[in-house]
């Protein structure tokens, strides 16, 4: 799924203060049938990243943070009050929707443009501050919200449980879907090489071996790919656009370069064709497996 | 001198006579006794004959070369010689360098209009009339001049010199500020000054001997400086002396001295009407005046005079050979005369044999003179390459003059195989990370480690940015990476992490470097680079095409100074930005070490005997290597003589007085950074010469003005001038050096001789006992120099000035283009070489020597191969012990590291003292090591021999070849092994031990085994991630907000499951990780179904899952966390007050399923009861509402209270609480 900057720039754009949401993801897939969905969903999820990064300071301001606790308190009193209104009112109608929580803090991130995920963690955060009195260690606050159980208040647990499972761009379990995405499109590329019978060191056997730079890949005796010279491969599940391939470029294709020479980057969900610009210097892009390789001959070494 | 001359046209002595007296100065007897009386009372001029002569005909030729390119040099001591004699016409005020210049006198018969032309035509402000001094310096080169348009600052960043905005009418000889129309602007680098024989100021007393002040060679580079007095800025400037303010005194002198030949004289009539103005010749077509043998002048005297020349050349008497016969190639294509009013083509025979009347009188006179040269110099001219050779050869003026001469250029073009390219080289490769040196155990710290991998990384980044950008015109490399790469070398804190560094930047320097035409990467101790194995014919094809798109290189005439060409630039600008004296001092400890041992290397001698078809395969993997030696070795040189000497150049001009005896006394305390005299004088002794001399011209052309002053580099600078004039190319004999051999050295050593730091008085003074030449060879009888190691590709590649030749030939072909010849082609190697390893050193006397003799008569690719072997095998052997003893070892310690943490329960105990333990008792096994070794070898090399050596190896040769390398790989082993196999068990051994410990810290169950996926499984399971996704989805749902439309059917949930069960079978692309958080979604899954809190789609009255669909999926789930999950799956959720409290929701609240559940936990052993009943207390802890907590409380005591009861007394639990909205109602 190799898109023009034109193509890309048009899904981008309808992208611009989507909440993270799974009815956001639907309207996306109707808009652009033609897209695979997990395309769609690495772009949504990239361009939503994007946007926080850029607004992400004006949430963090001991302001913005202390109004959004003040206003998450408020609403939960109200509410609370008028839920239980509304399950009595269930009890007897049958209730048509029943709604486990009344969606507080989903809500107030939907209404500041935050992810709902983070806004879990600041509330968590300034919540736990008020009542341990000590500041909470970062590891105590990813294990909160790995698991919402261990949070004291019930009624929070809740609202950040739902926090972290409407949120479809951060949260743990966003992460750990990124990471078995990637995890398995490492496993899908080493399946390939097997296959092709390309013999290669894997990231565990070259941090073993104390490289400080290790890609998915190297491989022992290097192949040409649509005439460039291949001496490392790397899997990236997910679209190239192009801020995350100039961070890769920085962090670590060129890295690779620097010690193995020319190399290759899959781009398993695509990526902008017009990145695809430093082949002649050693780094190509490629959206799957490539089909034509073409290795060392041995008889004519 | 004069007097010399023309006793020698009066034949009065014959030409041998004279050079004898001048080569020789002590022998003469052997001439005739009136020869010698004639010569033997001018023996005082004797030394200042050859310069004479040179600035002579220079002189001579002015005026046929008034738009030559920048005209080879006069000599010292020229002027000198003027004075005394009468005669020759009077040139202006110009003073004596302006001889070899159109005559000012002539140009002002022409004069008023075109001076005004002339000024039009300067381009750019042309201000900077670079005297630097001397008067002689002007309008040759054409560095003098900033060529403002054409010029460009070079890369290089070279020093300007001290300049003197003159008065001067500009200069019309000067082919860069006066270009012929249509010629080739100067290239990137610009045009080099042509460093030129300065003359000694003309003084009354003559002191000749005086140490040198005045230069009149531009210095190194070229950046014009416009102001007047600007001094050389830059600090590897080889700084001008501004000195010699003598030589306004010099220029009266002669001027009227002159003007008293000019009177004596007869005033010459113009032969060449045509020329009027010399100016229209130059901007206007130029039609080039035909050669006519029939009407050359004084044929005799020419015929005499080039005798005399080429003695002096081909006995090594002038300093540089390319530099006389580029002035002879611009005689022959020298396009027309200029008009003088001054010369007399009809001389009278009165005057015939004398010097008063010009020599060159005519373009015939030039071209029979040239031709008359070149006929003496066919030898050298038939080495040179094929390019130059075609032109030669199809040059009419040399088929006019000379039919043979020309018959043999042509049989010796069509049998050239001497094909010389020199394309640049490709873009850059990286040098690759090796795990032996590169990785954390070659660093200090970790810090160190980290901080050398952002290294690297910004260092390559600097590189790509580089080639990028610098050439874009106003990019500059300090404003552009200047403060990033200080920034770099700032975090280079401890020693080591220099040496990583400087050991990075010196191999990417010799990749990329190391030679124009060894393109192909072969680099030193590296892998042979995979793009010329894969693709050599296609890339050959490239680089031919890329070549001939590229504008030919201007190398800056026959003498450009030394310059850093293409990515060189980068390594210098990197090292003067970097500006740290760290970095400098590593680097220069690094290149010194790589120099001596490349300079040491055993490189394969010749065998004479062996000149059959296969030493010609031999010989050209030889040549090649021997390339790829001595590339590498100049490489380095250059750059080790740049930053050796970088602390002494400055702007300021040398020292004299005494200042300069002040400094001379510090700087000989000051011990050189490298060894270079012994060095020279062992490889003048093992006759290595070849091999040595190339690389030390390289190091001391970037020496200071002090350098040469010294006395220790004075002896290298008399040995390499001895060395020089013993090289006389027509004598060739047996065992001496090979043709080109001698070329090369005679090429960099004229070269070097015209560099603006070497005093030009050295060559012409330093009265060397020169047929005392005689080193004491030690060396075998066939040195390196005696090897044809040389051929045209490595000649031109060592001295692309050579190519200036060519240009000049091409320039004269095409009239005015000055593209080179069409068919330039590009040598690409193919193959790689490897590099031989040095002989092992033995210590065991005779069978060493044994061992040697053997090989002696040997082809020398046997002892390469068996060397090779050796080290191979020697080297696999330590790893081979490595991969089996030390490894079952450091099993062993593993073993032995898991008892002691069971008996010593789970701390463990102290780290530091297990080790002690472990090795104590290990590394006594090591002393195996030696023996393995040894059997090892004995059992590798001899396969490994055979396999090398061709099939006819005698039985008796290939086993004592097997032994050897037996041996060889054997010592080489077991030294290792025997110095080292204790630290390397130790260091394993220690690896192992903080390997096991930390795998017993955190998440040992992780780490535990795993089943993988049966063998007929075929990976077609869901991936993980979409199984997380999906169920991401339904929490999602279940929790809300949702769509009133929204919901899932129970298919859908059990397909999941069913799934969920199909991916837990296949582990293929499960992690960790993944498997972690599906554990965690189905425990959520279950409290939702539990409190029924999933919304169901369905008919609209169905919104809720019926007990039945509840309860086979919770089965489900019971069975994928008992069967399916490998890793632990957190049960305890389940009690959790939050999934708890789900059911507080639910009216009327139904309790039966989690009952159920929990039994089904005790039943499956997936939960003890005791843990449920401490979970179950535990929840009374919460807060809950009063009805919820009494129905907790109730659900707490039934399921304590009963014992585990099969599935019938369920129900029975059930009916106790039938006021809860019954499990048996409903299901």
């Amino acid at each position: 799924m190799i898109l023009t900057k034109a193509q890309y720039e048009e899904i981008a754009q309808c992208l611009v203060s989507v909440p993270p949401t799974r009815q956001s993801l639907r309207k996306l897939k109707q808009r652009f049938p033609s897209q695979s969905q997990a395309t769609l969903l690495s772009i949504f999820s990239q361009e939503y990243q994007k946007h926080i990064k850029r607004t992400h300071a004006k949430h963090h301001t001991s302001e913005a943070i202390e109004s959004y606790y003040q206003r998450k308190t408020e609403y939960l009193k109200g509410k609370c009050a008028f839920l239980e209104i509304r399950r009595s009112a269930n009890r007897y109608l049958n209730g048509v929707v029943k709604n486990g929580a009344a969606p507080v803090l989903l809500d107030l991130a939907n209404e500041v443009d935050y992810a709902p995920s983070l806004m879990a963690r600041l509330i968590l955060e300034r919540f736990l501050q008020e009542h341990e009195e000590t500041a909470p260690s970062k590891s105590v606050i990813n294990s909160m919200l790995r698991d919402p159980s261990q949070i004291p208040d019930g009624v929070l647990a809740n609202q950040v449980y739902q926090c972290i499972v409407n949120d479809c761009c951060y949260g743990p379990l966003v992460d750990c879907i990124k990471h078995a995405i990637g995890h398995e499109h490492e496993v899908l590329l080493r399946d390939l090489l097997l296959e092709k019978n390309l013999s290669f060191l894997d990231e565990d056997q070259l941090r073993a071996k104390g490289y400080d730079k290790t890609p998915d890949f190297i491989l022992q005796v290097p192949v040409a790919v649509e005439g460039h010279i291949i001496h490392w491969i790397e899997s990236k599940a997910s679209f190239g656009d192009e801020c995350s391939h100039h961070a890769y470029l920085h962090d670590q294709f060129w890295s690779y370069w620097n010690r193995f020479g020319p190399g290759l980057v899959i781009y398993w969900y695509g990526f902008i064709q017009e990145l695809d610009c430093n082949r002649e210097r050693g780094i190509l892009l490629k959206a799957c497996f490539p089909t034509n390789i073409v290795t060392l001959c041995h008889s004519l070494a | 001198m004069a007097a010399v001359l023309e006793s020698l046209l009066r034949e009065e002595v014959s030409v041998a006579a004279v050079v004898r007296w001048i080569a020789h100065s002590t022998r003469g007897s052997e001439d005739n006794p009136g020869e010698a009386a004639a010569l033997s009372s001018l023996r005082p001029l004797r030394k200042e004959f050859v310069p004479f002569l040179l600035n002579f005909l220079r002189e001579q030729s002015s005026r046929v070369l008034p738009q030559g390119p920048p005209t080879p040099a006069k000599a010292p001591g020229a002027s000198a010689a003027l004075p005394g004699r009468p005669g020759g016409p009077s040139r202006g005020s110009r003073g004596a360098r302006s001889q070899l210049f159109p005559p000012t006198e002539a140009a002002s018969t022409a004069a008023e209009a075109p001076l005004a032309r002339r000024g039009g035509r300067r381009r750019g402000p042309g201000p900077a009339r670079e005297r630097g001094g001397r008067g002689l310096e002007e309008g040759v080169s054409g560095e003098n001049l900033p060529g403002a348009g054409g010029r460009r600052l070079r890369g290089s960043g070279s020093p300007s010199r001290p300049s003197l905005t003159l008065s001067d009418p500009p200069n019309l000889s000067n082919l860069e500020e006066f270009p012929p129309v249509g010629s080739v602007p100067p290239g990137p680098a610009g045009t080099k000054p042509s460093r030129r024989i300065n003359p000694t100021p003309v003084s009354e007393e003559r002191s000749l001997s005086k140490p040198k002040t005045c230069f009149t060679s531009p210095p190194i580079s070229c950046v014009p400086s416009s102001q007047p007095s600007a001094l050389d800025t830059s600090p590897w400037g080889l700084g001008l002396p501004p000195g010699c303010r003598s030589l306004q005194e010099e220029r009266e002198m002669l001027r009227k001295e002159r003007s008293k030949q000019l009177q004596q004289s007869p005033t010459p009539t113009c032969p060449t009407p045509e020329l009027g103005s010399p100016l229209p010749s130059r901007a206007g077509s130029l039609t080039d005046e035909p050669a006519d043998p029939a009407r050359v002048s004084s044929r005799q005297r020419l015929e005499l005079v080039a005798l005399v020349y080429s003695s002096c050349i081909a006995e090594n008497l002038v300093p540089n050979l390319f530099l006389e016969l580029f002035f002879v190639f611009q005689l022959l294509t020298a396009r027309r005369m200029v008009t003088a009013k001054d010369s007399d083509p009809e001389l009278s025979p009165g005057v015939l044999d004398s010097l008063e009347s010009p020599l060159f009188q005519s373009i015939h006179d030039c071209v029979f003179f040239a031709v008359q040269v070149l006929e003496c110099h066919f030898q050298v001219l038939s080495n040179l390459d094929k390019g130059t050779l075609k032109l030669l050869a199809e040059n009419e003026r040399l088929l006019c003059f000379s039919p043979a001469l020309q018959g043999r250029l042509r049989a010796a073009y069509e049998g050239s195989v001497a094909k010389v390219s020199l394309a640049m080289p490709p873009s850059a490769q990286a040098v690759s990370f090796q795990p032996e040196t590169d990785n954390r155990a070659n660093f200090s710290s970790d810090r160190a480690f980290h901080t050398f991998k952002k290294q690297r990384d910004v260092f390559y980044e600097v590189l790509r940015e580089w080639e990028d950008h610098h050439e874009e015109p106003g990019w500059d490399f300090e404003k552009g990476l200047g403060s990033r790469i200080r920034a770099m070398m700032g975090q280079l804190s401890a020693a080591c992490s220099h040496s990583h560094f400087v050991r990075l930047f010196q191999k990417q320097l010799l990749q990329m470097c190391q030679s124009p035409g060894g393109a192909g990467g072969t680099v030193l101790g590296e892998a042979p680079d995979v793009l010329s194995m894969l693709g050599a014919d296609k890339l050959g094809r490239l680089w031919r095409l890329q070549e001939r798109l590229m504008a030919p290189q201007s190398s800056g005439g026959p003498c450009p100074p030394p310059t850093f060409p293409g990515c060189q630039g980068f390594f210098r600008d990197f090292i003067l930005s970097a500006s740290s004296f760290q970095f400098n001092q590593h680097l220069m400890d690094s290149l010194s070490l790589k120099i001596r041992e490349l300079n040491g290397l055993a490189l394969p001698q010749h065998e004479p005997s062996d000149e059959d078809g296969e030493s010609d395969v031999d010989w050209q993997g030889e040549r090649r290597q021997f390339a790829v030696v001595l590339l590498s070795l100049r490489l380095l040189a250059k750059f080790l003589g740049f930053v050796a000497f970088l602390p002494y150049r400055g702007p300021e001009p040398p020292p004299t007085g005494e200042l300069q005896d002040s400094i001379l006394a510090l700087r000989s305390q000051v011990p050189p950074v490298l060894d270079v005299r012994t060095l020279l004088q062992r490889g003048l002794q093992a006759r290595r010469a070849v091999l040595t001399v190339p690389w030390l011209v390289e190091f001391l052309s970037f020496a200071d003005h002090v350098v040469p002053l010294l006395d220790y580099y004075r002896d290298i600078f008399i040995l390499l001038l001895r060395l020089h004039r013993s090289l006389v190319l027509s004598q060739e004999s047996e065992g001496k050096m090979c043709f080109l051999n001698k070329l090369l050295l005679l090429a960099v050593l004229g070269w070097l001789f015209q560099i603006p730091t070497v005093p030009e008085d050295l060559f012409f003074l330093e009265e060397g006992p020169s047929d005392a030449f005689e080193v004491d060879t030690v060396a075998p009888e066939h040195g390196l120099d005696a090897a044809p190691v040389v051929d045209q590709q490595l000649l031109y590649t060592c001295c692309p000035y050579i190519g200036e030749l060519r240009k000049l030939l091409a320039l004269w072909v095409s009239g005015s283009s000055g593209r080179s010849g069409g068919f330039m082609r590009k040598i690409t190697p193919t193959t790689t070489t490897g590099l031989g390893a040095q002989p092992s050193q033995t210590s065991q006397g005779l069978q060493a020597r044994l061992a040697q003799a053997f090989f002696h008569n040997q082809p020398p690719s046997l002892r390469r191969t068996v060397e090779f072997v050796a080290e191979r095998i020697g080297s696999n052997c330590v790893k081979h012990i490595k991969a089996t003893l030390v490894a079952d070892l450091v099993r062993q310690a593993e073993s032995l590291l898991q008892e002691q943490l069971v008996t010593q329960g789970e701390e463990g105990g102290d780290p530091a003292q297990l080790l002690e333990i472990l090795c104590s008792q290990l590394c006594p096994h090591g002393a195996q090591a030696l023996a393995l070794g040894r059997e090892f070898c004995q059992r590798k090399s001899p396969g490994a021999v055979q396999a090398l050596l061709p099939e006819e190896t005698p039985a008796a040769v290939l086993s004592s070849a097997e032994n050897i390398a037996v041996g060889l790989a054997t010592e080489k082993a077991c030294a290792w092994l025997s110095a080292n196999i204790t630290a390397l068990i130790r260091r394993e051994v220690k690896a192992a031990v903080s390997r096991t410990l930390r795998a017993q810290g955190p998440e040992p169950a992780a780490r535990g085994e795993r089943r993988g996926c049966s063998r007929a499984c075929e990976h077609h399971a869901p991936l993980p991630s979409h199984l997380i996704s999906e169920i991401k989805d339904v929490l999602s749902l279940a929790v809300g907000p949702r769509d009133p439309d929204e919901g899932v059917s129970p298919e859908h949930l059990e397909q999941l499951l069913g799934q969920l069960g199909q991916t837990l079978r296949c582990r293929q692309f499960l992690c960790p990780p993944a498997e972690q958080h599906l554990a965690k979604c189905s425990v959520e899954l279950a409290s939702l179904l539990v409190a029924d809190q999933i919304p169901i789609l369905g008919p609209p009255a169905q919104y809720r899952l019926e007990r039945g669909q509840a309860r086979r999926l919770l089965h489900m789930l019971l069975s994928l966390w008992k069967e399916d999950f490998q890793g632990p799956v957190p049960l305890q959720l389940l009690l959790s007050p939050r999934n708890v409290g789900l059911l507080a929701d639910t009216r009327p609240r139904e309790w039966d399923l989690l009952l159920f559940l929990l039994r089904e936990l005790v039943e499956k052993g997936l939960m003890g009861r005791m843990e449920i009943e401490a979970c179950l207390g535990s929840l009374h802890q919460a807060q809950w509402p009063g009805d919820f907590a009494e129905e907790l409380a109730t659900l707490s005591n039934l399921f304590l209270a009963e014992p585990p009861l099969p599935e019938p007394q369920l129900r029975a639990c059930e009916l106790v609480q039938p006021n809860r909205g019954t499990v048996l109602a409903q299901s």
